[in-house]
Formats: structure tokens, sequence, C-alpha cells
């Protein structure tokens, strides 16, 4: 570098600098809150979903237009519903603290609704997918930017019955996320014209399943149903192979991760899942998030619900920006979101704060990565998928 | 029900039996020697796990693709850091606080294993997730309609059984066995007799933690997958299979954690509720089976604690 280059550098280093501390001067400073599973067995995903509202923050930051300084407040609810309530209340206690973007986990999601309605905290949920989450409750402080289990299930239950499976084993984790897929698959795919042989409720840490997986083998199933998370799936496929179950493994949206692919490598290989929202090379900014989030340099992944995490921070933020920092005020613009741009696409919430733009994507495995249906080889009658009649 | 779907109801069990009472073996070892329960065991076991893996992922790095070597390899990583981690505890842990009420070292291990779990969970790079363990051993599996016996699996029966007969013979036949029983039985009057008792505590927190890695590998061998939360459940199920034998006496161990497994596995077949309730029933039985024999189904022998 040339010494006028230099000088050049310096020169708007300096200028940046003290336009950044001028303008860090005239703003407010605002709070708001990421909760999520930051440890325990789903903490990939937590992660991934508070790098990306970090993310969010951190842009509205850079953003001289933006009118107020945000803090991001982190905390974890161990994807466990005790733990959940109490950092809810942590959160919706502090009067600081103007919204939240909340939760991963359905069973947590659904134990502190009450929490943000008691504190008037506005809440939009960024992962968990149980209906009951917004529509089992009449609280104007919860949102939901993703969609539910029962779009996701639905168009599950159509797409396997059109590939001509008839018979399902269904194994569930016996939480309200489990509990809630299993409920809505076997009703659409009963609608459909397919059986369901047995269900079998297991315990979400449990290790081992070759006793359910043993019944399940008797009965020959076409599919095996998993309504479930990550880690178990990564033990049910794995025990599957073990006794030699020959079904078509089929998740929910819990499985679409990289600890499912990293956690079975070859073994993953077909698997399917359903999920809201499209891949982020398909979502409207998924080429713009993927750029941010990997110039910030975070270590793990996104994961399938980053972007929806950072979506929810964005409307939050957007709505402060427009409405001001007031958690009443806050309530009652985002009641009002209707046809709102975000990276996940459009935004409207119903009279339920539920986000009605469903957009289910169907995923396989295919060597080691999720690929959307329609661009697999599996589509594409190249590979073919266990029992296709 | 047909005889091949017994079988494999029963193969599964006695696999699960396995891991149970090689736990338990462990938790009895510690109680009899010291009076104390190590509760983290379980976790103790997940490194044991862990270090495995990262033995075999080492392997590989330097080129060696082999899988007796990586298993050999895995193992004696396993084991010798684990029951150096073992007698570690007892030196630093356990033994210092003797002379205080046995709650406390109860609490201090159970602090230990959280410290152990998140550790695991933090600092092994991208820990929260389940890591695929290496399938070592041959994949053949001979099926006979129903049920279909895995090669692996019979190897890791095998040596899991080999491995409770080295004990027994351990404990049975040699002066340091001997040694461990003495104090067992009575501390004082054994080291009157000239026994090293703070070596013989350590030795034995070594061969239990030992134990306990050697089930660490076995199960990742088994299910092909660790976590960092593996431990946790097993601990608890290889405390209660501990209590159930007697704790103390390494037979009951052995005895109670086929006993669970067992109940585990009735519990999610032949009962006509759903499967995630098997472990309600089988620590419910586990409850009866303490009221009525209060010092388990093998009690030991001399029971000064009155």
């Amino acid at each position: 570098m040339t010494l006028s280059g230099m000088k050049t550098v310096v020169g708007m280093t300096a200028m940046a600098l003290a336009l950044g501390a001028g303008a860090a001067q005239a703003k407010d400073t605002v709070e708001v809150a990421f909760i999520g599973p930051l440890s325990g067995g789903v903490a990939a995903n937590g992660l991934g979903g508070r790098n990306s509202a970090e993310l969010a923050v951190a842009l509205r930051n850079q953003d001289p237009d933006a009118k107020y300084h945000y803090e991001l407040l982190v905390l974890d609810d161990e994807c466990k519903p005790n733990i959940g309530v109490q950092v809810a209340t942590k959160a919706a206690a502090d009067r600081d603290v103007i919204a939240a973007v909340t939760h991963y986990c359905s069973a947590v999601a659904m134990a502190t609704a009450d929490v943000y309605h008691r504190f008037k905290l506005p809440a939009v949920v960024w992962g968990a997918v149980l209906p009951d989450v917004t529509y089992g409750n009449e609280y104007p402080e919860v949102h939901r930017v993703n969609g539910t289990m029962i779009n996701q299930n639905e168009t599950a239950a159509q797409f396997m019955t059109e590939q001509g499976y008839k018979k399902w084993v269904v194994i569930h984790d016996t939480t309200d996320y489990g509990k809630g897929h299993n409920e809505h698959f076997s009703k659409f795919v009963t609608e459909s014209g397919g059986e369901i042989l047995e269900t079998f409720g297991v315990a979400s840490d449990q290790q081992d399943f070759t006793a359910e997986l043993t019944q399940a083998k008797a009965l020959a199933p076409d599919v095996i149903y998993f309504g479930g998370l990550s880690p178990l799936g990564v033990r049910l496929r794995r025990q599957m192979e073990k006794l030699g179950i020959e079904a078509q493994f089929e998740g929910t949206s819990g499985i679409v991760s990289d600890a499912y692919l990293q956690g079975l490598g070859d073994l993953a290989e077909g698997s399917l899942a359903f999920i809201e929202g499209a891949p982020l090379a398909k979502l409207p900014g998924g080429q713009f998030f993927k750029e941010q989030y990997e110039a910030a340099g975070y270590t793990d992944p996104a994961e399938a619900y980053g972007p929806f995490a950072f979506a929810a921070m964005g409307l939050v933020l957007d709505t402060i920006e427009a409405v001001g920092p007031d958690r009443g005020k806050v309530i009652d613009a985002l009641g009002n979101t209707e046809g709102k741009d975000s990276i996940v696409g459009e935004i409207t919430f119903d009279d339920h704060g539920q986000n009605v733009v469903a957009l289910i994507t169907k995923y396989v495995a295919q060597d080691g990565e999720w690929l959307v249906w329609d661009d697999s080889e599996y589509a594409s009658g190249q590979r073919s998928l266990v029992n296709v009649q | 029900m047909d005889i091949g779907l017994l079988g494999q109801y029963v193969i599964n069990g006695l696999m699960l039996g396995m891991m149970y009472a090689l736990v338990a073996v462990g938790f009895t070892l510690f109680f009899g020697v010291l009076n104390v329960i190590q509760f983290s065991h379980g976790d103790v076991l997940m490194v044991g796990s862990f270090v495995g893996y990262t033995a075999i992922l080492a392997l590989a790095a330097i080129g060696i693709d082999n899988p007796i070597i990586e298993l050999l390899g895995a193992l004696l990583a396993s084991v010798g850091v684990v029951a150096l981690l073992g007698a570690l505890i007892a030196r630093y842990l356990v033994l210092p606080l003797r002379s205080s009420p046995p709650l406390n070292t109860l609490l201090i291990t159970l602090m230990l294993g959280t410290v152990l779990r998140e550790s695991v969970r933090l600092f092994f790079p991208d820990g929260s997730n389940p890591k695929r363990f290496p399938a070592l051993l041959p994949d053949e599996a001979f099926t006979f309609g129903s049920f279909t016996l895995r090669v692996d699996s019979l190897m890791l029966l095998i040596a899991g059984l080999l491995l409770i007969v080295a004990l027994h013979l351990v404990i049975n036949r040699t002066r340091l066995g001997l040694a461990i029983r003495a104090v067992a039985q009575d501390e004082e009057t054994a080291m009157t007799m000239g026994i090293n008792f703070r070596l013989v505590v350590l030795v034995t927190f070594a061969i239990g933690s030992g134990v306990a890695a050697f089930a660490g590998v076995m199960n990742g061998l088994y299910y092909n997958e660790i976590n960092f939360g593996n431990g946790l459940l097993l601990g608890v199920i290889g405390f209660a299979a501990a209590i159930i034998g007697g704790l103390g006496s390494i037979y009951g161990a052995i005895l109670g954690g086929f006993l669970f497994a067992a109940l585990q596995t009735i519990g999610s077949v032949a009962l006509p509720f759903a499967s995630a309730y098997k472990d309600v029933f089988a620590f419910a039985v586990v409850i009866v089976l303490m009221a009525w024999r209060p010092t388990g189904l093998i009690a030991e022998r001399t029971s000064e604690r009155v």
C-alpha cells in the first residue's frame, strides 16, 4: 500500500469512528431478548437460532438509519418447560426488554405463553411448530413466524400416500411436540387412505428402541414415521438398521438438521422430512442471509430454523422502529402485520398471531445433505425410496 | 408370540442388561470399599465413550484404518484414561471427604457428573450433537425368520461376559482381590494386617471406572452413536441395579442389571400401555423390590451397618 493510500484508509477509519461514536450517542438503547435451547440435546438448533437473531440485531445496529441502538439479551431455555418459564419470567419481568424472539421447543413455547401474556411482553416464536402455541390461547402477545405441524403433516400425508405407501408404524416422543405430530399425521394419513398399524410413544431421552422396533418389525410396515427431534431420530434410524428393518424412514421438521446427517453418515440416505418454509437458497432473502451469516464468522451452522429466528428478530426490530419501544404499541402493531417482506417470505399474522403463509418443503437426505425433494435423484427416478410400491 | 420374536427380545434385553450390569458393578465396588456412592459414575462412562471415540479419530488421522487396531486403541485409551480419572476422583474428591457425612460425597460426585457432562458438551468439538461411533465389528447378521442375530451384538455380549469373569477372578483369586475384600469387610483390621488402604481404594476406583469405560465403548459400538447425555440415565439405572442386587455385592449388581433390563423389556412389550412408561414400570418394580428386600436380593454376607 502506498503512503497516500495508507493516509486515506487512516482518514476514513477515523471518520467512520467519529461518525459511529456520534451515532451511538444520539441513539437510545432498546433491549430485546432471544430465548432458545442453548444447551441440552437440541442445542445445535438453539445456537443456530441465537446466532441468527444476534446477526439481525448486529445488522440493525450497523444501519445508520435505525432510530435505536439494540441490545440482545440471550437466555437458555434448555428445551425444558420449567427452565423456559424461569427465563421467560426473567425476560418478561425486566421492563427494559421490549420484545422477545422465543423458543424452538414446542413444550417450552406452550409453557411460557402464559408468562408473556401475564407480563404483556410481545413474543415472536421462531421455531416451535405445535399449533396450540398460537391457536391454544387468545393471547395477543404471542406470535409465530414459522408454520405449524398441521400444515406440515397434511403435506407429508398427501405426499407419502401419493408415493404408494399404505402401512405405517408411528413412533413419537411423548412431549407435546411428538404427540402433536402423531395426532395430526395419523389423522391426515388415515384420511388419505393409509393405515396406522401401531403407535409407540417413547421418552424423549430414550437410548434403546430395540423393544419397540422389534414389535414394529413383526408388523412389517412400509414406513416408520418418527415424530421427534434429531438426537432420537439418529438413534432410531440406527437401531432400525441393526434390527434389519426394511422400511422407509419418514421424519418431521425436527430431524432436518446437520446433526441428523452427521450422526448417521451413510445411513441418513433416503430419509424423508417435511418442514415449514423453503430452503435458504429458495427463500427470497436466503442468499443475503447465507452471506451475512458466513461473513459474521459463526462456527455453528444456522440450522433449519436460523432464518426464522432472523426473520422474527427482524420483524420485532422493524416494529419497534415503527412504533417506538413500548410493549403495548409493539403488541398492537405486531398483531396487524400483513404482507410483511422477510427472508422467509411474506409474513401475515391471523387473529391468533399465526403466520398464515404456510410454505411446506419436502426434503430427502441424499449424499449427506438435505435436498429439496424436487431437486433430488429420488424425484427424478435415479434412486428410489424403500418399499416404494 | 412367535419364538423368533421372543428370541429377539431376549437378545435385546441381554445386551441392555450387560451394560447396566457393568455400570452397577462400579457402584457396588465403590460402596464396598468406602461405603460411598459415586454418583458421577454414569458420566464417567460417557467420558469413556468419548475418549474411545477420540482415539479412533486420532488413529484414523494418522492413517490407521484397521478395525482391530482401532478397536484395541479405543479400548486401551478409554479404559486407561478413565481408570486414571476414577483414581483421581477417589484421591481428590472422595478420600478427603471420608470423615464427613456420606451425603457430602454423594453431592460432590453428583456435581462432578454435571461438570463432566457439560464439559464434553462445551469443549468437545460440536459436542452438543450426537456423534457417530464407527462400526468396528463385523456387521454380518444371521436371520432365522423374525429373529436377527448380529455378529457384533454377540461379540459384545461375549466380551462383557469375559470381563465379568475376569473381574470375578481378580476379586476372588488374586492378592489384590483379597485386599479389596478385606478392606470392604473391615477397613481397620485390614490396615492392621498391613494392607495399604489408600492404594486399595485408588485401585478399586480405577478398576470400577475402567469397567465403566469398557461399557462406554461397548455402548458406542452397539448403538453406533454417543452423546454427552448418555451417562445420566445409565448412571441412575446402574445405581438402581446395584441397589436391588444388594449394594456391595458384585453378583447382586450383575443380577440387578439384567433384572432391570428384563423389566424394561417386559414394560415395553408385554404390558398394555405406551412403551414410554417402561421406565416408570421398571422403577416402580424396583421400589417394590426394595420394600420387600431392603438390603437387596443378594445382601452382603457381613453387615456391620446396623
